[in-house]
């Protein structure tokens, strides 16, 4: 059509006018040149003359009406004008369309010409295939028999050549036999197996068949032998085992087999394991090994272990460490164990679960059995561990310790990997457990043999010094001032003791808490397991060490007081005087602290009940009471001691006239004043009563002269003993009862006042057993005197040193033949020369 | 309530012996010996009215010296021994002038004066119960004297500490401990004349003295325990030699000795470290059970004679203990009283309850003395009284609280 349109110039000359035509017929025909109808308002115009409802009537009357004359003229030439251009318009359409029409009748009377044509050749083509059909229908008759011929003949020849394989099967065989092909062997085998089975009543056949199975038998047989002989390697075994199954061996004896092979090999690790392990050590052999050690064992130790293993503090007693030791075993025995688990594992149970033995449980069998195997040799292997274990005794170094259980917890962790649901890995993870418990218990011990050593360094230290003191009070001789000065010389180091004694038990604890700590490092694997998180850290370290110690601390305090109290008496009272400071100590704030040392550490979450801190802190109070009480006791008794012998062997009936303070006298208060400087060195001062300013020169004056005078002088009067009785009663009815030996507080000053008051009450049971002279009476005065000058100073309530004096001095008045006082005045002079 | 109130008793003089008068099953009666340098001394026998809790006194004089010991016989009421001091000179010297001037007393330190210890078993007089009864209200004024019987006297072997009557004996043996001597006399002719049948020496190093001794009641009374210093000794009366030997039973002095009366190895001890011990003299290394109630040294122990759960403790604490040793006793668990009323299943039932608070305890701590207190002694007639005398010579008598005496009974 695009041709004809090129065609017709004269239609197409002016294409702007054209579509204007076409515009207009579409408008004609009602069609909008979008397909649009036109706008409505002009359209529904009858007097539009291009609408469609033109009304000519009306138009014309419009015109009418709305024009003049000559509008009306004008309107009509328009008309005309437009009525001419539409006719013209109207003849070039039908014009267009005519020459159309002419071209297409000519070129349909030319196709019409062609297609005659076409027609005959068609005809011509078509009975020439006819003939090729023939000719071909032909051709393949004439093939038809050669062709079957040939298919017939290649079938024979397969045939032929399985029947060769066959044939030729037996030396194949007997070949790979020789060549120790195995494995080819077997899937030739197992190709012809079927067929020789299926064509068995055949002679020949049979006689291939025999031949194979008798080769078969030797190669199974071979096999077996190679299975047996304990040379081969895994690999190869695994081999062996797996064309054994293919030969339809039973499963169940060849994994017996397999298994007990296996075995073989690792008891042979076992034994190499246990012969690491020296025979139960006697303890001669022990101290023999570990005598042997310390040659042998530096250089064993030092490749596996660098710096921290020079301690001479760990000394197991076999000649490998620990770590080693777990090396080995983890290294031969475990690997092997788990490459034997795979192994098995591949060839029993994977493979058999994909072929034809799935049927036949052996799966399940097969895994009893691996299972019975491993735990039976894995609870050998423990029981080696657990002994190596046992026999590291030595608390020196423990990472090394730690280092081997983790090694040896991790490599269990493969065999838990590789036989899920066995009870090996925790078996394992027990023994971990064990061992870490067994040596938290190791801590305690070297724990507490360090404290006694430490306490017997301690005794040492003290009695070193105190032979300078005994030789400088007895140098100081009579001067009085040299009593302090040469005990103070002494003692001093009494505080740097205790204070290195503590930080010592403190530095010891840190570090076996360090040392523990290990045990729930990070990236020890065991550490995670629940055992460790919690039970651990809370019963094991917490309770079974640190608590666990210094209850031990305090018991071992205690019992310094009741073993010295009946058989003389070994404790040095500095010893006593030092644990009792410690014991204090660690009541107000060295147990919280260690305590929250570990919890902090330990991060000990308390699931159990644990000790609370302030049942130790009590349990260390009383072992610091009674340590300071039997101090006071055990320095009491000396002084006691030394007045007693002094008031039991004199004859005090016929003594001569006191010209001196006696000897004993000035050394109880020698040795009241080093105590006293002993003391003051570890515990504070404490609260005295006031008194008042001079108070050494108080004296018994009041007693001596008023009331004592009226003793002695009512004594010679019928009535007195009713008097002495009453001033006596009435005096002890104002004066508090004395409790002799009871408890002290923790002060210097209530320390002294139980010494004296023991001291002081010795001499007042001493001097009512003994019956006195004149001078004897005078002799405890001025002795009285004496005390009574220096005794004041040292105790809390100095009513409580004249009471007793009174009292001392009153009952020897009592036991008196001729109570004659002596002048106030005198024994001052006597008191104050002396 | 108020008969558990306890009665005391004021001597005008200082006194340390007292003893229950042993013979005497009916009354209740304590014998008390003074200790005075200056005066007569005086024996008290002090009688307890239970029914109206009166205490009447009747004194004797003791002329010869301070007494130490006092032992009253376990066969004849009126005899006792006793063990005073005397001061040779001193007596001398009193005769001339009792109150003397200074000028006699040079005199007195001129001589050798010698204080000497003796023994002697005396008779009281037999009318001196209604002696004071006739004049109630100065009984002290004329007070009658001891007759002395017989001197236990050896000036070969020291001074005597204690004199031990043989315990339920005839009143015809005693000991006497002199020094390091154990001396058994036979009393004759009514206790006048005494002579030593045996005697048994301490030997070893230093100078050593009997403290204090016990006789056995058991093995039909052949046997003695004796304390010296620290250690404890038994001695065989038939061998007079040695049977066991407690070293170092107390870590002080030991002061006082007594035998349970119904278990024959067991024996209590007290001394300065303020402990009393209990010994299976079958074992000697140690104790039984240990009391440290005492805050001083105990002076005194003494086993009930009827109960032996019961033990007294005096102390120069000033203090009297009694303690209820149930665990060691020859009735642990109240036996005796089971057998007797097996019959009653109710009443089992109140002994299983009464069972458990039975445990060994102090019963009561006494604080009625005022200084402290060297004797304490059970009444042979009331086995549920007891006194004791504190070295102000103040004597207190005290029962056994009746909760604890209802318990031990029923």
């Amino acid at each position: 059509m695009d041709g004809e349109a090129d065609g017709s110039v004269t239609v197409s000359e002016d294409s702007g006018r054209r579509r204007r035509v076409h515009g207009m017929l579409k408008l004609y025909y009602g069609l909008n040149e979008e397909g649009k109808t036109p706008e409505q308002p002009e359209s529904l115009d009858p007097c539009d003359i291009n609408g469609p409802h033109f009304d000519p009537e009306l138009y014309l009357n419009k015109l009418r009406r709305e024009c003049s004359l000559a509008e009306l003229m004008d309107q009509e030439t328009c008309m005309v004008k437009q009525i001419r251009s539409l006719d013209s318009d109207m003849q070039t359409l039908v014009y267009e369309n005519y020459n159309k029409f002419i071209s297409a009748t000519d070129t349909i009377r030319k196709m019409k010409n062609d297609f005659k044509k076409m027609e005959d050749e068609m005809d011509c083509l078509s009975a020439n295939m006819a003939a090729i059909t023939d000719f071909s229908a032909r051709i393949s008759g004439t093939l038809q028999d050669q062709h079957t011929q040939i298919t017939k003949l290649s079938g024979v020849h397969t045939l032929l050549r399985k029947l060769q394989f066959l044939f030729e099967l037996p030396a194949r065989l007997n070949k790979c036999l020789e060549l120790q092909a195995y494995a080819q062997a077997v899937s030739s085998h197992r190709r012809a197996r079927c067929v020789l089975q299926q064509y068995s009543h055949l002679p020949s056949f049979k006689g291939i068949q025999d031949d194979c199975h008798a080769i078969m038998d030797k190669l199974a047989q071979e096999l077996r032998q190679k299975f047996r002989d304990g040379g081969s390697s895994a690999k190869d075994l695994s081999e062996c085992v797996e064309l054994l199954l293919q030969l339809d061996e039973p499963a169940e004896e060849l994994c017996d087999k397999f298994l007990s092979h296996a075995r073989s090999r690792l008891e042979s690790d076992l034994q190499g394991l246990e012969a690491e392990i020296r025979p139960y050590p006697s303890t001669s052999a022990l101290k023999d090994a570990s005598a042997r050690r310390s040659s042998s064992a530096a250089p064993v130790g030092s490749p596996t272990d660098g710096s921290p293993k020079t301690s001479s503090l760990s000394s197991p007693s076999s000649n490998t460490d620990i770590l080693e030791f777990i090396d080995r075993g983890c290294n031969e025995f475990v690997s092997s164990l788990c490459l034997v688990i795979t192994s098995y594992q591949e060839l029993f149970i994977n493979h058999a679960q994909t072929g034809e033995l799935a049927s036949k449980n052996i799966p399940q069998m097969a895994n009893g059995k691996l299972h019975a195997f491993v735990d039976d040799l894995a609870a050998r292997y423990f029981s080696l561990v657990e002994r190596r274990i046992q026999e590291e005794k030595g608390v020196g170094d423990n990472s090394l310790l730690v280092r081997a259980l983790d090694r040896f917890h991790r490599r269990l962790q493969a065999v838990a990997k590789l036989l899920p649901g066995s009870a090996v890995p925790n078996q394992g993870t027990e023994i971990v457990i064990r061992a870490a418990t067994e040596r938290v218990k190791q801590y305690l011990c070297a724990l507490q043999s360090f404290y006694m050593d430490s306490l017997t360094d301690v005794r040492q230290a003290l009695a070193t010094p105190r032979l300078s003191v005994a030789g400088a009070s007895v140098a100081g001789g009579g001067a009085l001032l040299g009593g302090p000065a040469s005990g103070r010389d002494a003692p001093t180091s009494l505080p740097e003791l205790l204070s290195s004694l503590s930080a010592s038990i403190l530095n010891q604890i840190k570090s076996v808490l360090a040392s523990v700590h290990l045990f729930t490092a990070k990236d020890i694997t065991f550490s995670n397991k629940p055992y460790f998180k919690g039970e651990f850290c809370s019963q094991g370290v917490r309770e079974s060490l640190v608590v666990s110690f210094i209850k031990f601390l305090c018991q071992s305090s205690r019992q310094f007081c009741e073993s010295a109290g009946d058989k003389g008496g070994s404790t040095p009272p500095a010893l006593l005087l030092l644990l009792s400071r410690l014991c204090l100590d660690y009541e107000t704030s060295t147990i919280s602290y260690i305590l929250t040392l570990t919890d902090e550490q330990f991060l000990v979450q308390h699931h159990s009940p644990v000790t609370p801190v302030t049942s130790l802190c009590a349990e260390a109070r009383e072992a610091a009471q009674k340590l300071l009480n039997h101090y006071v006791k055990v320095q009491g008794l000396i002084i006691s001691q030394m007045l007693r012998k002094s008031v039991e062997t004199r004859d005090w009936v016929n003594t001569i006239e006191p010209r001196n303070v006696r000897a004993v006298m000035k050394r109880v208060v020698e040795d009241t004043t080093s105590i006293d400087v002993q003391v003051g060195l570890l515990y504070e001062e404490g609260v005295r009563k006031a008194h008042s300013s001079d108070s050494s020169k108080r004296t018994f004056s009041v007693y001596s002269s008023s009331r004592q005078q009226a003793r002695y002088a009512a004594s010679y009067t019928p009535s007195a003993p009713m008097d002495t009785n009453l001033l006596s009663n009435i005096h002890k009815l104002f004066s508090e009862r004395i409790d002799i030996f009871s408890s002290v507080e923790f002060n210097k000053v209530s320390v002294m006042t139980g010494i004296i008051k023991i001291s002081l009450k010795t001499f007042l049971e001493c001097v009512r057993l003994r019956t006195f002279g004149r001078y004897g009476l005078q002799q405890i005065q001025v002795d009285c005197h004496y005390l009574q000058m220096y005794l004041w100073r040292f105790v809390s309530d100095e009513n409580l040193v004249h009471f007793l004096l009174d009292e001392i001095v009153g009952s020897s008045a009592h036991r008196c033949l001729d109570p004659a006082p002596m002048e106030q005045s005198v024994i001052e002079v006597i008191c104050e020369r002396g | 309530m108020e008969d558990d109130a306890p009665v005391i008793y004021g001597l005008e003089f200082q006194a340390r012996a007292l003893t229950a008068q042993t013979a005497e099953t009916d009354a209740i009666r304590f014998l008390v010996g003074t200790q005075s340098l200056k005066f007569d001394n005086q024996i008290h026998i002090i009688d307890f009215d239970d029914e109206n809790n009166i205490i009447n006194k009747n004194v004797l004089l003791h002329q010869a010296g301070e007494i130490w010991h006092i032992g009253a016989s376990p066969a004849d009421k009126a005899v006792l021994t006793t063990c005073y001091n005397k001061s040779e000179s001193y007596c001398f010297l009193l005769s001339l002038a009792p109150f003397t001037t200074s000028l006699c007393f040079s005199f007195f330190f001129s001589s050798d004066s010698r204080l000497v210890s003796c023994a002697a078993v005396w008779r009281m007089p037999s009318d001196w119960e209604t002696g004071s009864h006739e004049s109630p209200d100065d009984s002290a004024h004329n007070p009658q004297t001891l007759e002395l019987l017989c001197r236990l006297d050896d000036s070969a072997h020291g001074n005597a500490a204690c004199v031990l009557w043989e315990p339920m004996g005839d009143g015809k043996r005693v000991i006497s401990l002199a020094d390091n001597n154990a001396l058994l006399w036979d009393l004759q002719e009514s206790s006048t004349q005494a002579t030593v049948s045996s005697t048994a020496t301490l030997e070893g190093k230093g100078q050593l003295k009997f403290t204090a001794g016990k006789w056995s009641p058991h093995h039909n009374c052949s046997q003695l325990a004796t304390a010296n210093d620290t250690a404890i000794r038994g001695w065989d009366l038939r061998t007079m030699s040695q049977i066991y030997c407690i070293e170092n039973a107390h870590g002080q002095l030991v002061r006082d000795l007594d035998f349970n009366p119904n278990r024959q190895y067991y024996l209590a001890s007290c001394g300065d470290d303020c402990k009393v011990k209990f010994w299976d003299v079958r074992n000697v290394q140690e104790p039984i059970k240990t009391l440290e109630e005492h805050s001083h040294w105990v002076w005194s122990v003494r086993y009930n004679h009827s109960h032996d759960q019961l033990v007294l403790t005096a102390s120069s604490d000033s203090r009297l203990i009694l303690s209820n040793m149930v665990s060691i006793s020859s009735e642990p668990f109240g036996h005796l009283v089971d057998d007797e009323e097996l019959s009653e299943g109710e009443d089992n039932h109140q002994e299983d309850k009464s069972k458990e608070p039975l445990k060994d305890s102090v019963v009561s701590t006494y604080e009625e003395h005022e200084d402290s207190v060297y004797a304490a002694e059970w009444s042979s007639a009331d086995p549920w009284l007891f006194a004791s005398l504190s070295y102000d010579g103040r004597l207190v008598i005290n029962r056994v609280p009746r909760a604890l005496k209802y318990r031990i009974l029923l």
